[in-house]
C-alpha cells in the first residue's frame, strides 16, 4: 500500500519498539540478576548494609523533600506575590543553583567549611581563637549537612513548577478569595498553598529523583546511601547480584516517586483548564522591600553564588600558582565534550524516532502501541545512574559474548565491543536522557497542527518526505533546546560514568570525583568550574523561556 | 463520466463499545468541472467524507473512485499523495516556515525548478497575490491566506479539489466577497471541487450540486433551487431556508398531509382566510421577519412590509398560496 514511501511507517514503528525494548532491557536484567542470589554475602548485606543504607536514604529523601518544598514554594511565592526592586533579577537568579551539580556543591563546601578552610579560619581570627579544636561548628560531613546542601541546589525544581502555577492559575482564585473575605496575609496558607500542592508534588518528586541519583555528594559527605552501597558493592566487592538487589530496592523508591509525580501532574492538568492570568503582585517599599530581596537572595547565594565564586577564586589561585593547566586536564575536557556530543546526537535522533512514530500512529488513529513505546522510552529520567549501569552490565556482557562468538567464526580475534568501552557510556547516556529528547520532540510535534501533515500528504509528500520538508524545520527550536539539555546533562553525569567507563578513561566529572575522593583539591576545581559554566547554559535557556512566557501572558491579558 | 464517485461508502471511528459510524452507506457523484457541496450541521459526517476521499480515513465498506481510478475500498487505501487530490483546510494549514511562493510550490517538488517558478507565478496571478510571493503566512490577512491555500491546492493540477469549510475563519463581509471570487477561480480553471460547509448561503453561492447530510447519510442531493423549492423530507425542509412544517388540516388543506409553509407562501391580506396572532417581528433591512401563531398554537414564519407596525399580540390576516406548498405524507 505504501510502496512509494522510502521509509514505510512500519519501519518507524519497529524502530520505536526497539528503542522501548532497549530501555526495558536493563530493568529486566536487573530483576534477573538480583534473582541469581548474592555470592554468599547476602546475609551480610541483608543484616548490615541494606537496612542501614535504606534508613539513611529515606532520611535523606525526607529531609531534602521538606527543605526543597519550603525553599521552592517560598521563593516562588515571594517573587510572584510581591513586587520589590530586584524582583525580576531574583525571579531568574532563583534558577541558578540548577547549574551546580550535587557533587560539586558538596565538593565546594567541603573545602570552604574545612576546619582549616577560609570560613572557619576567618571565624577563628574574628574570635581570637588559635586552635581549630576550640571552635566546633556542626560538621557538614553528616546527614544533616547533605540534606542542607542538596536542598539548596535542588529547590529550583519546586520553584519552577510552583512559579509556573502561580503565573498561570492563581490570579482569579486569589481574587475570588479576597472578595470572599480572606485577608491578604492569609491568602498564602488558605488558597495559594492548597492550590500549589500538585505543582509542589511534581517539583519535589523531580528533586528527590535527583537526590536518589546523587553519588558524589553522599560519598564526599560520608552519607552511606543506597546509591553509594550499589557502587561499593559492585566496584569494590565485585558482587553483581548484591548490587542488583540494592538497585531493585532503589527502584521501589523510584516507582513511589514517579507515582507522586504522576499524581501531581494529573491534578495539574485538571486545574489548567482555566484561562491563564498571573497574580497581581503587591508592591513593597522601604525596609520591607529590602527584607524581601535579602530573603530571596539567601537560596541563590547558598546554592550558587558562594560555591561558584569559591571555584572561580580557587581556579585563579591555582592558575597563578601553576601558570598553566595540565595537558591531562585538557585531554579530559576533550573526552567529555566529544562523548557528550556523540551521546547528544544519538539521544536526539532516537527521541525523534519515538515521537515521530507516535505522530504517524495518531494520524491512523491507532496510537496505543506507539504511545506505550514513548512512555517506556521516557522511563530513563527516573532511573538513578547507578541502577541503570548495574542493569546494563548483564545485557552488555551477553551482547559481547555473542559478538565475540561471531568474530571467532569470522576468524577474527574476539574482543569486548561494549563492556568497558565508550559505546557503553553512550548507550547509558542515551537511555538516561532519552526522556528529554523524546519529550520535547513530542511536545514540539503536538504544537504542529495535524492539518499541516494532511496538507503535505495531499500535496504529494510521503510520510517520511513531509518529516524533512515540514516537521524538522518547525521542530528545530525544540530539538536544539533538547540537544543542549542532553549535552549538558551528559557532561555532568557522574554515577553511570563511574560504573561503566573504560579503564583510565576520565571525564571532567570523574576527574573531580577522584580529586575529592583523595581529599586533594587540585585540578578538580577547574573541572568543577567548567561544569558549572556549561551548566549555566540550560539555566539561561530556561530563564529566557520563562521571561518570554511571562511576557506573552502580559500581552494576552 | 464521473470525476468523483462514492459508492455506498461507510466510515467509522474506533470507540469504546464498538466503532462509531460517522458515514453510513453514502453514494455521491460529481461530473468533471462541477462544484459539489456537502451541507449539514457539525457532526453530521460531512468532514469525514472529505477526509475519506483525501485518503486520511480508511473505509469500512464501499468504494471511492477518482477520475475512474479506484482509490479506496475496505481492502485498499491509496496513500493521499497518490490520489491527485488537492485539499484546502479549514484553517488553511499553510506551512509557517515557508514563504507564500514556497507554500504554493510545495506540491510541485518533482518538477524542474523553471517549471515550478512558472506554475507558482501563474497560480499567484490567478488568485491575485503575485506581489506577495515573498511574504510569510503570518504576514497575510485571513482572506489572503485563504487565497494562498487555494493556489497551493490547485498548483499540482489535482483531478479533484476538496475544500473544508473554506470560509469559516473569515468575517462575514470577506466571506461573501470571496465566495463568488472562489467560484470564479474554480470555474476558470475548470476544477472539479467538493466543498463542505454548514452554511447554506455559502453552499448556494458556491455549488452546482448540494447534498444535505444528517447522521452520516445524504438526505437529498440537487441544486440549491431544487432543495429550496422541493425539500425531499421534513428534515431538509426545516434545514434549508425559513419556514415551518405543519399539518395541512390546520390550514384547511388535505388532512393527514404535512405541508411546508415558507414566508413567501403567505400574503398579508385583510380579507385572507388565515387568522393569526403576531408573536414577534424583527427588522430585516428591506422588510420585517415575523413569527405568527395559529389559534392552535402552531407557529409560522411570515414577512411583513417595512412600514407595518402591529404590536405583538395583534391579530393579522394572511392569504395562503396553496399551489406552491411542498407536501409530505405522514
Amino acid at each position: 500500500m505504501f510502496a512509494a514511501d522510502p521509509v514505510p511507517e512500519r519501519a518507524w514503528q519497529v524502530a520505536a519498539t526497539l528503542v522501548a525494548l532497549a530501555m526495558l532491557g536493563p530493568l529486566l536484567a536487573l530483576a534477573w540478576t538480583a534473582a541469581q542470589g548474592s555470592t554468599g554475602l547476602w546475609s551480610h548485606m541483608g543484616t548490615y548494609v541494606l537496612p542501614h543504607a535504606a534508613r539513611t536514604t529515606l532520611a535523606l529523601l525526607v529531609g531534602v523533600g521538606a527543605l526543597v518544598a519550603v525553599l521552592g514554594t517560598g521563593s516562588a511565592w515571594l517573587v510572584s506575590a510581591y513586587d520589590f526592586p530586584g524582583r525580576r533579577l531574583l525571579s531568574w537568579a532563583m534558577l541558578l543553583p540548577l547549574a551546580v551539580p550535587t557533587y560539586i556543591v558538596a565538593y565546594a563546601y567541603l573545602d570552604l567549611l574545612h576546619p582549616l578552610g577560609p570560613v572557619q579560619g576567618s571565624l577563628r581570627a574574628l574570635l581570637g581563637l588559635e586552635d581549630p579544636r576550640d571552635l566546633r561548628l556542626p560538621d557538614i560531613r553528616s546527614l544533616g549537612g547533605a540534606i542542607v546542601l542538596l536542598g539548596f541546589v535542588l529547590y529550583p525544581y519546586v520553584y519552577l513548577s510552583t512559579r509556573a502555577m502561580f503565573l498561570t492559575q492563581a490570579a482569579s482564585l486569589l481574587e475570588a478569595a479576597r472578595v470572599l473575605g480572606v485577608r491578604r496575609a492569609a491568602l498564602f496558607v488558605r488558597v495559594a498553598l492548597p492550590l500549589a500542592r500538585p505543582a509542589i508534588a511534581v517539583g519535589v518528586a523531580l528533586a528527590l529523583l535527583e537526590t536518589l541519583n546523587d553519588i558524589g555528594a553522599s560519598e564526599f559527605l560520608g552519607v552511606q546511601t543506597l546509591t553509594v552501597a550499589v557502587y561499593t558493592t559492585w566496584i569494590t566487592r565485585s558482587d553483581l547480584p548484591g548490587a542488583a538487589q540494592i538497585a531493585l530496592a532503589m527502584l521501589v523508591i523510584v516507582v513511589a516517586l514517579i507515582a507522586l509525580e504522576r499524581h501531581g501532574r494529573r491534578r495539574q492538568r485538571y486545574a489548567s483548564t482555566q484561562r491563564p492570568r498571573p497574580i497581581q503582585p503587591r508592591r513593597l517599599h522601604g525596609g520591607t522591600a529590602l527584607a524581601a530581596l535579602l530573603l530571596g537572595l539567601v537560596p541563590v547565594l547558598v546554592g550558587f553564588v558562594v560555591p561558584a565564586v569559591f571555584l572561580l577564586w580557587e581556579s585563579i589561585a591555582r592558575l597563578q600558582l601553576a601558570g598553566t593547566v595540565s595537558p591531562r586536564l585538557l585531554g579530559i575536557a576533550w573526552n567529555t565534550v566529544w562523548l557528550a556530543a556523540l551521546a547528544t546526537v544519538v539521544t536526539v535522533a532516537l527521541g525523534l524516532v519515538v515521537a515521530w512514530a507516535l505522530r504517524l500512529a495518531q494520524a491512523r488513529r491507532r496510537p496505543r502501541a506507539a504511545a506505550l513505546n514513548l512512555r517506556v522510552a521516557c522511563l530513563g529520567y527516573a532511573l538513578p545512574g547507578t541502577v541503570l549501569a548495574i542493569g546494563l552490565l548483564t545485557p552488555m556482557a551477553a551482547f559481547d559474548a555473542g559478538a565475540g562468538e561471531l568474530l571467532r567464526l569470522l576468524g577474527q580475534e574476539p574482543r569486548m565491543l561494549l563492556m568497558g568501552s565508550t559505546s557503553a557510556l553512550v548507550l547509558a547516556y542515551t537511555l538516561r536522557f532519552l526522556a528529554i529528547s523524546a519529550g520535547s520532540a513530542e511536545a514540539g510535534l503536538a504544537r504542529i497542527p495535524p492539518a499541516l501533515d494532511q496538507a503535505a500528504r495531499s500535496l504529494g509528500r510521503s510520510s517520511t518526505g513531509m518529516l524533512g520538508a515540514v516537521h524538522l524545520p518547525l521542530l528545530r527550536p525544540a530539538l536544539a533546546a533538547a540537544a543542549l539539555l542532553v549535552f549538558v546533562d551528559t557532561m555532568k553525569e557522574l554515577p553511570a560514568t563511574l560504573m561503566l567507563r573504560p579503564m583510565n578513561f576520565e571525564t571532567l566529572a570523574t576527574w573531580l570525583y577522584a580529586d575529592a575522593a583523595r581529599g586533594a583539591y587540585e585540578e578538580g576545581v577547574f573541572a568543577a568550574l567548567l561544569i558549572v559554566l556549561v551548566g549555566l547554559l540550560p539555566v539561561i535557556l530556561l530563564a529566557r523561556a520563562g521571561v518570554t512566557w511571562a511576557g506573552s501572558e502580559r500581552t494576552a491579558a | 463520466m464521473s470525476m468523483l464517485a462514492l459508492d455506498s461508502v461507510s466510515v467509522g471511528y474506533p470507540a469504546r463499545g464498538g466503532p462509531r459510524i460517522a458515514v453510513d452507506a453514502l453514494d455521491l457523484a460529481l461530473e468533471a468541472g462541477q462544484v459539489g457541496c456537502l451541507l449539514g450541521a457539525s457532526g453530521c459526517g460531512k468532514t469525514t467524507v472529505l477526509r475519506a476521499v483525501a485518503g486520511f480515513e480508511p473505509l469500512r465498506a464501499g468504494s471511492i473512485e477518482i477520475d475512474g481510478v479506484l482509490v479506496a475500498s475496505p481492502s485498499l487505501q491509496l496513500p493521499p499523495e497518490q490520489r491527485r487530490v488537492g485539499m484546502m483546510f479549514q484553517d488553511y494549514a499553510l506551512f509557517p516556515h515557508l514563504s507564500v511562493e514556497a507554500n504554493v510550490g510545495f506540491g510541485l517538488a518533482r518538477l524542474p525548478r523553471r517549471q515550478i517558478q512558472a506554475r507558482v507565478a501563474e497560480m499567484l496571478a490567478l488568485v491575485g497575490l503575485a506581489e506577495r510571493a515573498g511574504a510569510f503566512p503570518h504576514e497575510l490577512s485571513g482572506g489572503q491566506q485563504q487565497r494562498v491555500a487555494l493556489a497551493r491546492a490547485l498548483a499540482p493540477r489535482p483531478a479533484l479539489l476538496l475544500l473544508d469549510e473554506p470560509f469559516s475563519n473569515l468575517d462575514i463581509h470577506t466571506r461573501q466577497l470571496l465566495a463568488s471570487e472562489l467560484r470564479g477561480v474554480l470555474k476558470a480553471s475548470e476544477t472539479t471541487a467538493l466543498l463542505v460547509t454548514h452554511d447554506q448561503t455559502e453552499a448556494f453561492a458556491m455549488a452546482d450540486r448540494i447534498a444535505v447530510m444528517d447522521q452520516g447519510r445524504i438526505l437529498q442531493c440537487g441544486s440549491g433551487r431544487e432543495l429550496y423549492a422541493r425539500p425531499a423530507d421534513r428534515f431538509v425542509a426545516g434545514f434549508i431556508g425559513r419556514g415551518a412544517v405543519l399539518d395541512g388540516a390546520l390550514l384547511g388543506l388535505t388532512p393527514g398531509e404535512d405541508v411546508l409553509v415558507r414566508p413567501e407562501h403567505l400574503r398579508l391580506d385583510p380579507g385572507g382566510g388565515l387568522q393569526v396572532r403576531l408573536v414577534e417581528r424583527s427588522f430585516r433591512g428591506p422588510g420585517q421577519a415575523a413569527v405568527v401563531e395559529l389559534p392552535g398554537g402552531q407557529r409560522l414564519q411570515a414577512d411583513l412590509p417595512l412600514e407595518h407596525e402591529a404590536a405583538p399580540g395583534a391579530t393579522l390576516h394572511f392569504a395562503l398560496l396553496p399551489d406552491a406548498l411542498p407536501r409530505y405524507r405522514r
